[in-house]
């Protein structure tokens, strides 16, 4: 049955309505700690949670398998130094000689109950993440002054944020304001054992061969800090897998989505390649 | 005019050689070289002589050594690799005189011999950023590389030569180093070097004979575990040994040759395999086994002493010596530091010992009871070992992981001993702190480099970087009178005020730009206007929106003082004065600045003084060193720029500018600085800076500047004060100038 928040246009693109459509099918994901069953809690004592970790760890997927198996939709922005408060809340637009509110996504969010995940918190401007202050303590409203409304979000409703604190510009830090108000996971790279797992079942590998990717993994995160800002992610590991399922040369395939994706520096990218033209 | 390309004739060369090596007072004979040099094409002559007047800047010597050996190495080697190799002279020179300098010179020779005819060469500074990088990646204790006369490691550091090119091709000589790197990192990393050097090979009557039997056999072990570890790289490997000693019974090259044991068996030393399936094959059985350890390989030993072992090409050498050496001054020195950060991790955690009075004496079970008990045990998810107190996995920071991993490398566990952590006072800090030297007792008594800053320096005459040349240490700058400051402003009162006045309104805010043609939301002003004129029947706007202007100056400022002798009185006086005022400029606009004195006596005691970092707030400390700003002694310049732009290349900003104040040419004492080197070094610490995105200016009070300044920071770059006392007026005005 087709999903009532989804349609198709005429190129068959689905296009899904996000403060209405529920994930139907369970995303992969294997639990690392005791994340979930904390999550859970969290969301059931109707509190907002940080999702800490480095990029491409599982935070987004983490989401993704919460929104499904709590079955509520999930509105996902992503940041960035241009977000606006409007951007979040929602602003007038002109039509037709009118002037017409329309929603931003965390008041979208806020209204269907659903869970608002936003991403990379720190890319935003501090002064634009005050937004969700009165929303992320226990008064739980978003007032629109706009609107002259005051919303109250319903119980179902939660607000999730990321973010990465690899980074070590001062400017990307989140503010003690903020971030006191959240519940904290913290997300790392899986041990091996799961990785090997979760990259066997992305990609379909067998063992050999993802425990060479882990292998590669392992090297490049012992550069961090030595040339690299971070070492290969999951994700990363995930791609050069799918690559090397469809039949691309091993060497090439990490070249392409490991070597070159981590870095530009030329001498470290020779010096990964050289990695992994040692493993495979 | 087409330029004749004509061979310079015997007596041209004759005459020019006799010249460059100023014979009529060296007496050096040139008739060899002219015999040698005359037959050759033009292009190849103006090489040999272009490379002979660069080393000649150098030292006379060199270069005439040099001229002498190069014809017959230009038949065996590419042009780039002779570059790298009268490069690596001249550094020598630098570095150690010229009777080593002389030695790599001559050493071609042997060099040559070697060589592969007409290598691809591949130099250590080509290969050095790559390998360092791969060898951080594999896992285990930091290993570095340097240049040495052989390949060889001492376990912390691994020496590869200054050219290999005992390959054809580029590629493999590369592969070649990368083998050796990645050899002599399995040397470290299976514990080739778990052995006492001294006692082990005792027993044998003849120690070389032994120990190249041991060296044999474990790289038998090591290329298991190589294989192991990384296939890739140990398909390379059987490559090179191929193209080094083509195999009769298998295809010359490229050839992958069968699958499995036969692949390997041809590898082997010929010697081992000679022996057939017996002896032989049981020995490398053993070895290649994944548990071998290196007590099989001294177990085994006796078996194979005596036979002859042609050596791997990408085998480095062993040196007992060394290893030993640096082991032992590790070892001890981990066991005292890794005794000493358990201490403080127990005390972290809250497990740390009671204070007790030190004189009350404890009675026996007490004394036991203190110390926490750490273990340590194979980590439960497979990697490596986990650190464990009282039953519970801890993690240990970062510097206590790689120090355990080097622990587990040099012993094979961590002894227990290692595991109880150090009493108060049990080690004397000197032991395990790096010492902290006092920066001026470098000068009282014999040098030293620790802990200085190395920068090469530009020679324009050789037309290359002379090596870590400079020795820069940062000095935190002596407090002057903290009301000094004060004094300024008062004195320039009014232009203080009126300063602050006209900054005040460059300084960009956040505001709201109304009728906007795009922009966050509606402007329901103009929009209400807009439909009115649309009713009465007037064209619409369409600027109806309005937009929030974020104000981002984005702008870090890198102020380098000059504090050379020559500042003395007035112009002293004009710096600080000028530097109080800019700093009144700056706290107005909110840029974000740093202020650094530059000064020194020659290269080995270059000096930046410390007034104010970036971080740091513009209180009555950087207000006491402003006043403190004295005259010192010379500009060195190029060093100062280098280290500064660094410094400031670690802030992030949109835009960065360096802003010099000097009163003169950069000179040294009794130095070529004070020659066109200086300028020249000078000119391309600054070319350094603009590649990396750095905007250098450079506001002087020498009226002599426009000779030189130009030609070091480029024609706009630069402005003259005519007079020192407009100092302090006119330097925020040029600021204004420069950022607006």
């Amino acid at each position: 049955m087709e999903n009532v928040a989804s349609r198709r246009n005429s190129h068959n693109a689905l296009i899904h309505d996000p403060s209405s459509y529920l994930i139907e099918k369970e995303p992969y994901y294997v639990a690392v700690g005791d994340e979930i069953t904390l999550f859970e809690a969290a969301y059931a004592s109707r509190l907002p949670v940080l999702l800490k970790g480095p990029t491409g760890c599982g935070k987004t997927r983490f989401m993704e398998y919460m929104a499904w198996k709590l079955q509520r939709p999930m509105v996902t922005v992503s940041c960035h130094d241009d977000l606006t408060t409007s951007d979040l809340v929602g602003r007038y637009l002109v039509k037709g000689g009118e002037t017409v509110w329309v929603d931003g996504p965390l008041t979208r969010a806020v209204r269907s109950g659903g869970i608002c995940y936003l991403d990379e918190i720190v890319e935003a401007r501090k002064d634009t993440m005050v937004v969700i202050h009165p929303l992320a303590d226990d008064r739980r409203i978003m007032p629109i002054e706009k609107l002259g409304q005051l919303l109250e979000a319903p119980d179902s409703f939660c607000l999730a944020i990321s973010y990465n604190p690899g980074y070590q510009s001062v400017l990307k830090e989140l503010k003690q304001s903020t971030r006191q108000r959240f519940v904290a996971i913290e997300f790392d790279y899986p041990k091996a054992d799961l990785e090997r797992r979760i990259i066997m079942h992305e990609t379909g590998l067998d063992e050999a061969l993802a425990s060479k990717l882990l292998k590669l993994a392992d090297m490049t995160r012992n550069l961090k800090g030595n040339g690299l800002e971070e070492g290969a992610s999951t994700r990363l590991l995930a791609h050069a897998g799918k690559l090397i399922a469809r039949g691309v040369e091993p060497r090439v395939a990490c070249q392409g989505a490991v070597a070159l994706a981590l870095t530009d520096d030329s001498d470290m990218i020779a010096a990964i390649n050289e990695l992994i033209g040692a493993l495979f | 005019m087409k330029a004749s390309r004509e061979p310079y004739t015997a007596a041209f060369l004759w005459e020019r050689l006799e010249e460059l090596f100023e014979v009529e007072f060296t007496f050096l004979k040139v008739e060899g070289l002219v015999v040698a040099l005359a037959p050759l094409d033009r292009d190849t002559q103006d090489f040999i002589l272009g490379w002979a007047v660069r080393l000649l800047s150098t030292n006379l010597y060199i270069s005439h050594e040099f001229t002498i050996r190069v014809v017959d190495a230009l038949d065996r080697l590419e042009r780039r690799v002779i570059e790298a190799w009268a490069l690596h002279a001249a550094d020598t020179f630098d570095r150690s005189g010229l009777r080593p300098a002389l030695e790599v010179i001559q050493q071609v020779d042997s060099f040559l011999l070697n060589a592969h005819a007409h290598a691809e060469g591949v130099t250590f500074a080509e290969v050095e950023p790559v390998l360092s990088t791969f060898v951080c990646g594999l896992a285990g204790r930091r290993l570095t590389l340097a240049q040495g006369e052989q390949v060889y490691t001492d376990s912390e550091t691994l020496f590869l030569p200054n050219i290999s090119a005992q390959m054809e091709k580029a590629k493999d000589n590369f592969l070649l180093c990368k083998a050796q790197v990645a050899f002599m990192w399995a040397q470290t990393r299976f514990g080739s070097f778990r052995v006492d050097f001294a006692t082990a090979f005792a027993q044998y009557p003849d120690r070389e004979q032994a120990l190249a039997a041991f060296h044999a056999l474990d790289t038998l072990r090591l290329e298991a575990c190589l294989e192991r570890e990384l296939p890739g790289l140990w398909r390379d490997m059987q490559r090179l040994e191929r193209l080094n000693t083509p195999h009769p019974d298998l295809p010359p090259q490229g050839g992958k040759g069968q699958e499995g044991i036969p692949d390997k068996d041809s590898v082997l030393p010929s010697s081992l395999v000679g022996e057939g399936l017996g002896m032989g094959g049981r020995v490398v059985a053993r070895l290649q086994s994944p548990d071998a350890t290196i007590n099989d390989v001294l177990a085994l030993l006796p078996e194979v002493l005596g036979m002859a072992f042609p050596p791997r090409v990408y085998q480095p050498r062993l040196n007992p010596e060394a290893v030993t050496a640096c082991m032992l001054a590790r070892m001890g020195q981990e066991k005292i530091l890794f005794r000493v950060k358990l201490a403080e991790l127990a005390k972290e955690l809250g497990k740390g010992k009671e204070e007790t009075p030190p004189n009350l004496p404890l009675s026996g079970e007490e004394q036991e009871k203190l110390p926490p008990e750490f273990e340590a045990r194979e980590a439960q998810q497979g990697e490596g070992m986990e650190l464990v107190l009282e039953d519970k996995p801890i993690a240990p920071p970062e510097d206590v992981k790689q120090l355990m991993t080097s622990i587990m490398l040099d012993w094979g566990e961590i002894p227990p001993e290692f595991l109880v952590p150090a009493g108060d006072g049990e080690y004397d800090p000197a032991l395990y702190q790096k010492e902290e030297k006092d920066v001026e007792d470098v000068w009282k008594g014999v040098y030293h480099e620790e802990g200085a800053f190395l920068y090469s320096e530009w020679d324009h005459a050789r037309q290359h970087y002379r090596k870590n040349w400079c020795v820069l240490r940062e000095i935190e700058m002596t407090a002057g009178d903290p009301a000094y400051v004060e004094g300024v402003q008062e004195k320039y009162q009014g232009l203080v005020k009126h300063l602050r006045r006209t900054f005040e309104a460059m300084r960009d805010e956040n505001r709201l730009l109304k009728r906007q043609a795009q922009g966050d939301d509606v402007d329901i002003d103009a929009l209400v206007e807009a439909l009115a004129d649309s009713r009465d029947g007037s064209e619409m706007s369409d600027k109806l929106f309005q937009q929030m202007h974020r104000a981002d100056r984005n702008l870090a400022v890198m102020l380098m003082v000059d504090m050379s002798g020559s500042t003395k009185g007035w112009i002293n006086e004009a710096e600080r004065e000028a530097l109080v005022m800019l700093c009144e400029v700056l706290e107005t606009l909110g840029d974000r600045y740093a202020i650094y004195g530059f000064s020194g006596i020659g290269r080995k005691r270059c000096e930046i003084y410390h007034i104010k970092r970036f971080d740091e707030r513009y209180d009555a400390a950087t207000k006491a060193r402003i006043a403190g700003i004295v005259p010192k002694d010379y500009t060195r310049m190029g060093v100062a720029i280098r280290h500064l732009s660094q410094k400031l290349n670690e802030v992030e900003a949109k835009t960065r500018l360096l802003i010099t104040l000097s009163d003169g040419k950069p000179e040294d004492y009794f130095d070529i600085y004070n020659t066109q080197y200086g300028i020249e070094d000078t000119r391309q610490a600054l070319f350094e800076a603009r590649r990396t995105g750095i905007h250098p200016f450079c506001i002087t009070i020498d009226r002599r500047g426009k000779d030189y300044l130009p030609h070091m920071y480029g024609h706009a770059n630069w402005v003259e004060i005519d007079d020192v006392k407009k100092l302090p007026l006119k330097v925020a005005d040029i600021y204004r100038r420069l950022t607006t």
